[in-house]
């Protein structure tokens, strides 16, 4: 049997995007290591699976995808039976989601994941974090989560009060701010706090670690 | 009662959603959010959307906004009418429209709405456009549309042989974008231009054009 297949790199946050639904969904999958120092995503074969040039890319049999919240969703509707529940049917539901799904690549990723170049990976690279960039998306990010804070004063999680997409497309940006100063801008949001500790504490988040 | 869409019909991310209503053939109302007087800012706007950005809508006791969720709950909504935009009815079609919209959200529209943001709306707030960020998002926008040129020579369309969302979401900042002189990057590519030609030629987007009506002052 052909199977679920993902062609990512394992510290990649869209790959692990990906991951965590699949794990949430208790899939059995393959996982092919794309080396991105070496260049791989730029190259054939990998270009042929998402001509963009970027991980992950993925398989279920005979389908292919790219774009890691496109995977995420189908994998939530194609598998709606299996493991968890990610999305929430009828048309009001799916709009809260759509618009939370919305708010979180436009809003939240962009910045989070200026942060996430600027202090985890930049010094992997022997480049220098530039404090200036890095005090800017700061302001840009606490606009943001005051939004979420004020969200998350509603209901237990962004779309409704079960875990959803929306939730766990934050979370490998997440994961990685913690690890940085920026982390207290979490720390000072009770409800972003509380909420932080629960979707990182999920097995499926603990696994891409 | 009708929906409610907030915003003014020159934003490329309100004529996002009004050509959805029209495609759909959905009954609306239109009510107008002063740009220019930053009525967007104000606290009556910011209870739909904290973002202070148009378009936000109403349909009924729902508060939506982001031009690309309101126009999944009108498909969504009215799956059985009109245009479908979602192909719905099928999990694995319907994740290929939804991959050619992220296309658009992440690739497509970063790179285009700079360069518009750059010549149409900073000359409006009376500054110079900034000309390194102008070129490097052409020369991003360049590959971007050499990877849809190699698609568009296989389906008529980005996410298959019929027009969807996926299409639909490119349509306002591309619409800028040829009043712009770099509508070459668009005309120099056969596949792409015939797909534009398209979509230009939709009922929806005859209605809808008229509305986006700012220019480029300098190219």
């Amino acid at each position: 049997m052909a199977g679920i297949k993902v062609f990512g790199h394992p510290a990649s946050t869209a790959t692990r995007r990906v991951l965590i639904a699949l794990h949430e969904k208790n899939l059995d999958f393959e996982f092919v290591h794309i080396e991105l120092k070496d260049g791989e995503h730029k190259k054939e074969p990998f270009i042929f699976r998402n001509p963009f040039g970027k991980v992950p890319a993925f398989e279920d049999g005979d389908f292919k995808l790219f774009e890691s919240r496109a995977i995420t969703q189908y994998i939530a509707h194609f598998y709606s039976d299996k493991g968890n529940q990610l999305v929430s049917l009828g048309s009001k539901d799916i709009a809260g989601i759509a618009m939370g799904i919305e708010i979180e690549s436009h809003e939240f990723d962009p910045v989070g994941s200026k942060l996430v170049w600027e202090q985890v990976l930049k010094p992997l690279y022997g480049m220098t974090t530039d404090k200036t960039v890095v005090e800017e998306e700061e302001a840009k990010l606490a606009k943001v989560l005051d939004v979420y804070e004020h969200r998350l004063g509603e209901s237990k999680y962004l779309a409704s009060d079960k875990f959803t997409l929306v939730d766990l497309h934050t979370i490998p940006v997440i994961q990685y701010l913690l690890g940085t100063p920026t982390k207290k801008l979490f720390d000072e949001r009770p409800h972003v706090s509380a909420w932080v500790a629960d979707i990182t504490s999920r097995p499926s988040a603990q696994k891409v670690l | 009662m009708a929906m409610k869409l907030y915003g003014d019909e020159m934003s490329a991310c309100v004529a996002r959603v009004l050509l959805c209503l029209h495609e759909k053939n959905t009954e609306f109302e239109l009510v107008p959010v002063n740009l220019f007087a930053c009525h967007h800012k104000l606290p009556s706007f910011l209870s739909m959307n904290p973002f202070g950005k148009v378009p936000a809508l109403q349909d009924d006791d729902l508060t939506l906004f982001e031009s690309r969720a309101i126009t999944a709950y009108i498909a969504e909504k009215h799956r059985e009418k009109g245009t479908n935009l979602t192909r719905h009815e099928d999990s694995k079609e319907a994740a290929i429209v939804k991959l050619w919209s992220e296309v658009e959200a992440h690739h497509f529209n970063p790179a285009i709405s700079a360069v518009i943001h750059q010549l149409i709306v900073v000359p409006l707030q009376g500054e110079s456009p900034n000309a390194a960020i102008v070129e490097e998002n052409l020369e991003n926008l360049g590959k971007i549309l050499d990877v849809y040129e190699e698609r568009l020579g296989k389906t008529k369309y980005l996410a298959g042989d019929t027009y969807t969302l996926a299409d639909l979401h490119h349509v306002p900042y591309t619409y800028y974008f040829m009043k712009t002189s770099h509508a070459g990057l668009i005309n120099d590519r056969p596949n792409v231009k015939a797909w534009w030609e398209d979509l230009c030629s939709r009922p929806a987007f005859l209605k809808v054009s008229p509305g986006l009506t700012v220019a480029p002052t300098t190219n």
